[in-house]
C-alpha cells in the first residue's frame, strides 16, 4: 500500500525534531554528570574519560560529514587531529607567559587549531578528491603518515628574532636563548590543561550545529546528491570539487578542534601512532560505522558507548581491538550483504515491524 | 536563428569513430527525435551535448552562445539539462529533495546563511519548497515527495528525473529513452506529461527513443542515425516511411 | 659508491618483498575488484605459521615455508567466503570498511594468541653473505634470494596467467566478469583461486621479510602492506609487471631516501611519492585508462 503523505512540509518538521533530540539528549547527559560530579559521587576513572568522550564524539561527527555525508572514506582523520592539537598547543605555549587572560587564549587556540586542520584538509582535499573511492582512502592514510612522520622530526622554537624551525634537531634551529616549543618525537610539553567536560559539552553541540544545520540546507543537499549520483549531480550543474572539498575541509576544521581538545587535556604532547595514527583514524570510523553511516546522532551514540564499554568492562581491555573488528565486519555483513539484509527483514517482518516505502 | 545549432560534430574513442560529422539544427519549442539502432551513437551525441565528453571536431551553439568543450556543469548553466538511459536519481533523497537539488543554481544563500538559519535560508528555502511543489505537482508525484527516491515505482523515478531536470530551468531539454521499460499504457501517459512540459514550460525537447509509437506521435521532426553518421533528417512521417531508415532498421 | 650500491641492492631487495606482497593486493584488485586491505596480516600470519613450524614444532626449513603458505592459503580463501564474498554486490566504500575489519580481527588474534612481544625470527636463508670488490660490498644471502625469489615468482605468475586455462579465467574475469560468467567461467572458483595464490605469496614474502628484518609482532605486516599497495598502485593497480616495478622502485626509494635525506622522513617521502603519482598519471605507470560509462 502506498501511503499518502500529503501534508506540507512534514518531513521538515521531522528533521527539526530529530535535531531537538540531539542536542537534547547531549544537554540532559551533560546535566546528570555535573550533578554527579557535584555530589562527588564520579570515579577519577571516569572523570578522565569526559574529556576522551567529548574527542571522541566530535572526531566521530566530522569524520561522519566525510563518509556519511560527502561519501568518500578518509583514513586520515587522526592527522586533522595531530595539526589541530600541535597548532593550538604551540599558540598557548607562545602565549603562556603574555599575560592574555587563559579563556581568550584558549577560545584562540581553538579557533587557530581548527583554521590550521581546515588549512591542511583544503590543501590535502584538491587533489585528493580528484581520485576516487579506495585511492582516496589510501592517499588520505597516505598524507595521514606523512603528517605524523613531519610533525614527529619537526623542531621549533622561538627566540629574539623570531620563529626558527628545522627537521634535524634542536641544535640545528640556532637559537639565540628563547624556547623550544617543538622538541621533534619529544613533542611539546607544559601545554596548560584548559580542556574539562564543560568546554568539550559546548565544542560538541557547536560541530553538532554546524553539521546538522549544513545537511538540511541548500550546501548538504548539493554534498549528498554528488554523494548519491556524482553524473547526475553534473547535470543538473553542481559543481563537484566545490561541494566535496567544502566538506572535507569543514571536516578537517572539525577534527581540528578535537585535536584542540586533546592538546590541552594533557601535559605533553607527542605525535604517537597510537593518538594520531591510522589505528586512531579506523578507530573513529569504528565508530561512525557502528552509530550508521551518515546518521550524526548515532556516531555520537556510538563513540560514548565504545568509548566507556572497555574501560566500564576493564577486564574486556584486552578483547577491545578485537571486538571491534568483529562489529565492524558484522555491521557491513548485516547492512550490505543481500542474504543478510532478506534475512533481517524476515526477521524483522516476524516481529511486526515492517519496512515502509518512505523511511529515509 | 535556432535554438540549437550543431555543427560537424564528431569523437574517436581510440581511433574509431563513435560519432562523424553530425549536424542538426533545432528550433525552439520543437519536438526533436533522435533514433537509430543500438549501437548508432545516440547517447554518445547526448553526452557531447552535455560535456560529458569533449568532441574531437565540431562545435554546439545554443541560444547564440558557443557550449563547445565546456563542462556539464557550465552546459547545464549556460540551459541544457537532461535525463539518463539508466536512470540517475539521487537515491537516498527523498524525492522532494531531488528536485530541490535541481533548484541549486537558480535560489542562492550561502552555506553560512545556512548553517546560521538567517532570515535569507528561510525565505529562499520557502520559495525553493513552493517551486519545487510546482513542478512535482505538474508529474503527480506531489504525494510521494517525503519518499526516499529510490523506493518510487520505476515509471515514477522516470518522471522524478525529467522534473529534477527541468527544476534547472532549461531552455533544452535531452531525454534519453524516457519511455524505455514502460508499458503501453505508462508510454501513452508519457507521451502526454511530455507534451504538456513542451507546451507548459515553453520547452524545447530533443530526445532518444526506441518506441516508434512515441517517435511518430509527438516528434516534429526526427534524424536517423547510424554506424555514428546521420543516415536521414526531416520531418518524422516523411523519414519514417523513407526505404534507407527502414533497411537500417530492419535488416537486409 | 661501495655504500650507495649497498642501499641500491638492500633496497632492490626491500622492493622485492613489497613486489611479492604488491602482486597479490594487484591481483585481488584487478580479478574482486577489492582493495584487500587485510593483506598485509596475512602476511604477518605467514610468518607467525613459519616461525611456529620452525622453531615449535620442530619442522625443517622447506616445509615450514611449505605449511606457512598452506596456512595463508586456507586463510585467504576462508577470508574471502566469509566476509567478502557476500558483498559482491555492495558498494566499494562497505567493502572496503569490512577489509579493513578483517585486517584488525588478524591483528588482534595474533595479539591474543602471541602477544605484543616481538618474535626474533631466525632467517631461512642458509646463505653465507657474499664479498665483493674485495670485501668492500657485502651482500647478504637474504638479499641475494629475495631478488631471486621475486623475479621466479613475476615469471611464473606472467607464464601462469598467459598459458594455462585458469590463467585466462581470472584475466577474463577481470576483463568483465558478466561476460566471463556467460562464457562458462567459474566466477567464483576464479576468485577464490586468486585470493590462494596472493595469500600464498604473502606468505613468502612474510618469510622473506620477517628473514631480513628478522622481528616478529601482530603488527609486522601492517606497513609493508600499505607500502606494498601503494607500490601496486604506483606501478598501476591490476597489472602484474606494474606491480613488480612498483614495489622495486617504492623499495629504493624508500631505502635511499633513509639513506640520504632522513631516516625519520623516509616512510613521508614514499608517501609523498605515492600522491604525486596519483595525481600526475592516476592509473599509475602501467595501468590502463578506465572510462565510466554514461
Amino acid at each position: 500500500m502506498i501511503q499518502m503523505k500529503p501534508k506540507m512540509s512534514s518531513s521538515k518538521s521531522k528533521t527539526f525534531r530529530d535535531n531537538l533530540i540531539t542536542y537534547g539528549m547531549i544537554v540532559v547527559v551533560y546535566v546528570i554528570v555535573e550533578l554527579f560530579l557535584k555530589s562527588g559521587n564520579v570515579s577519577s576513572l571516569m572523570k578522565g574519560l569526559l574529556v576522551p568522550l567529548t574527542i571522541y564524539s566530535i572526531m566521530a561527527v566530522s569524520l561522519n560529514l566525510v563518509v556519511g555525508i560527502s561519501g568518500e572514506l578518509s583514513l586520515g582523520h587522526a592527522g586533522f587531529m595531530c595539526v589541530g592539537a600541535f597548532a593550538s598547543a604551540t599558540w598557548s605555549m607562545l602565549m603562556k607567559n603574555s599575560g592574555i587572560p587563559a579563556g581568550i587564549s584558549f577560545t584562540i587556540a581553538i579557533i587557530i587549531g581548527a583554521l590550521c586542520a581546515a588549512f591542511f584538509g583544503f590543501l590535502i582535499g584538491i587533489p585528493v578528491l580528484r581520485l576516487k573511492g579506495d585511492y582516496l582512502a589510501i592517499v588520505t592514510l597516505a598524507f595521514g603518515e606523512i603528517i605524523k612522520n613531519l610533525i614527529n622530526a619537526l623542531y621549533f622554537g622561538v627566540d629574539a628574532n623570531g620563529a626558527h624551525f628545522s627537521l634535524k634537531d634542536s641544535m640545528d634551529l640556532g637559537m639565540d636563548g628563547g624556547t623550544v616549543i617543538i622538541k621533534g618525537a619529544q613533542g611539546i610539553t607544559g601545554t596548560p590543561k584548559m580542556s574539562n567536560f564543560t568546554v568539550g559539552i559546548v565544542l560538541l553541540l557547536i560541530a553538532l550545529f554546524v553539521v546538522l544545520n549544513l545537511m538540511n540546507s541548500r550546501t548538504g543537499r548539493a554534498i549528498m546528491a554528488i554523494r548519491d549520483n556524482r553524473i547526475a549531480a553534473e547535470s543538473i550543474g553542481l559543481n563537484i570539487t566545490k561541494y566535496k572539498l567544502l566538506a572535507f575541509t569543514l571536516s578537517a576544521a572539525i577534527a581540528g578542534v578535537g585535536g584542540v581538545l586533546y592538546a590541552h587535556n594533557l601535559s605533553s604532547l607527542q605525535a604517537l601512532p597510537k593518538n594520531f595514527g591510522y589505528n586512531q583514524s579506523i578507530m573513529i570510523l569504528v565508530f561512525v560505522v557502528m552509530g550508521g553511516i551518515g546518521n550524526i546522532r548515532g556516531s555520537v551514540i556510538s563513540a560514548v558507548i565504545l568509548t566507556l564499554l572497555p574501560e566500564v568492562l576493564r577486564n574486556l581491555n584486552d578483547y577491545r581491538m578485537l571486538i571491534y573488528a568483529v562489529i565492524l565486519i558484522m555491521m557491513m555483513l548485516f547492512t550490505s550483504a543481500p542474504a543478510l539484509i532478506s534475512f533481517r527483514e524476515r526477521v524483522l517482518m516476524k516481529f511486526g515491524m515492517q519496512k515502509n516505502g518512505k523511511e529515509k | 536563428m535556432a535554438l540549437l545549432d550543431v555543427e560537424g560534430l564528431g569523437i574517436s574513442f581510440g581511433g574509431l569513430k563513435a560519432v562523424d560529422n553530425f549536424s542538426v539544427s533545432i528550433e525552439k519549442n520543437e519536438l526533436y527525435g533522435l533514433i537509430g539502432p543500438n549501437g548508432a551513437g545516440k547517447t554518445t551525441i547526448f553526452n557531447l551535448l552535455t560535456g560529458v565528453y569533449k568532441p574531437t571536431s565540431g562545435q554546439i551553439i545554443l541560444d547564440g552562445n558557443n557550449i563547445t568543450g565546456k563542462s556539464c556543469e557550465e552546459i547545464n548553466k549556460h540551459g541544457v539539462a537532461r535525463t539518463f538511459q539508466n536512470i540517475r536519481l539521487f537515491a537516498n533523497l527523498s524525492v522532494f529533495d531531488n528536485v530541490k537539488a535541481g533548484l541549486h543554481n537558480n535560489y542562492v544563500y550561502s552555506t553560512l546563511d545556512g548553517i546560521l538559519r538567517t532570515p535569507k535560508y528561510y525565505k529562499v528555502e520557502k520559495q525553493m519548497d513552493e517551486k519545487a511543489i510546482e513542478l512535482l505537482k505538474v508529474f503527480e508525484l506531489e504525494n510521494f515527495r517525503d519518499y526516499k527516491a529510490s523506493n518510487l515505482p520505476y515509471g515514477q523515478q522516470r518522471k522524478l528525473e525529467i522534473a529534477r531536470a527541468l527544476a534547472t530551468d532549461p531552455k533544452l531539454l535531452l531525454l534519453d529513452e524516457p519511455a524505455a521499460g514502460m508499458n503501453p499504457n505508462e508510454t501513452e501517459e508519457l507521451m502526454n506529461t511530455i507534451r504538456l512540459v513542451r507546451d507548459r514550460f515553453d520547452m524545447t525537447i530533443l530526445l532518444i527513443e526506441h518506441d516508434m509509437k512515441l517517435v511518430s506521435g509527438i516528434c516534429d521532426r526526427l534524424t536517423v542515425l547510424n554506424f555514428g553518421q546521420v543516415l536521414k533528417q526531416g520531418e518524422t512521417q516523411e523519414v519514417l516511411h523513407d526505404p534507407q531508415v527502414i533497411k537500417a532498421y530492419l535488416g537486409d | 659508491m661501495m655504500s650507495f650500491i649497498s642501499y641500491l641492492l638492500s633496497g632492490i631487495s626491500l622492493g622485492s618483498v613489497y613486489s611479492i606482497i604488491a602482486l597479490g593486493y594487484t591481483m585481488v584488485y584487478g580479478i574482486a575488484k577489492m582493495l584487500n586491505f587485510a593483506h598485509g596480516d596475512i602476511l604477518m600470519v605467514g610468518g607467525y605459521a613459519a616461525f611456529l613450524a620452525l622453531n615449535s614444532m620442530g619442522l625443517s626449513m622447506p616445509v615450514s615455508v611449505v605449511l606457512s603458505m598452506v596456512v595463508c592459503t586456507v586463510l585467504g580463501i576462508v577470508i574471502e567466503r566469509v566476509a567478502y564474498k557476500p558483498l559482491r554486490q555492495a558498494n566499494s566504500l562497505n567493502v572496503l570498511i569490512t577489509a579493513i575489519g578483517v585486517s584488525y580481527l588478524l591483528q588482534n588474534l595474533a595479539l591474543l594468541l602471541f602477544g605484543a612481544n616481538p618474535k626474533s625470527f631466525s632467517s631461512f636463508v642458509p646463505l653465507e653473505p657474499v664479498k665483493l670488490a674485495g670485501g668492500a660490498l657485502t651482500i647478504s644471502g637474504e638479499t641475494i634470494v629475495t631478488i631471486l625469489a621475486c623475479i621466479i615468482i613475476v615469471f611464473g605468475l606472467v607464464t601462469f596467467i598467459n598459458k594455462t586455462k585458469a590463467g585466462q579465467a581470472m584475466l577474463a574475469v577481470s576483463e568483465d566478469r558478466g561476460a566471463a560468467t556467460l562464457m562458462g567461467v567459474d566466477v567464483n572458483k576464479t576468485i577464490s583461486l586468486t585470493f590462494a595464490i596472493g595469500s600464498a605469496l604473502a606468505a613468502i614474502g612474510g618469510i622473506l621479510l620477517c628473514s631480513a628484518y628478522p622481528t616478529l609482532t601482530p603488527t609486522t605486516g601492517a606497513m609493508p602492506g600499505i607500502k606494498a599497495f601503494v607500490a601496486a598502485v604506483l606501478g598501476g593497480i591490476g597489472s602484474v609487471p606494474g606491480a613488480f616495478l612498483g614495489g622495486i622502485i617504492l623499495g629504493i626509494l624508500e631505502n635511499l631516501s633513509k639513506a640520504y635525506i632522513s631516516s625519520k622522513l623516509s616512510d613521508a617521502i614514499v608517501f609523498s611519492v605515492l600522491i604525486v603519482v596519483l595525481l600526475v598519471k592516476p592509473t599509475g605507470i602501467l595501468g590502463k585508462k578506465i572510462m565510466e560509462k554514461v
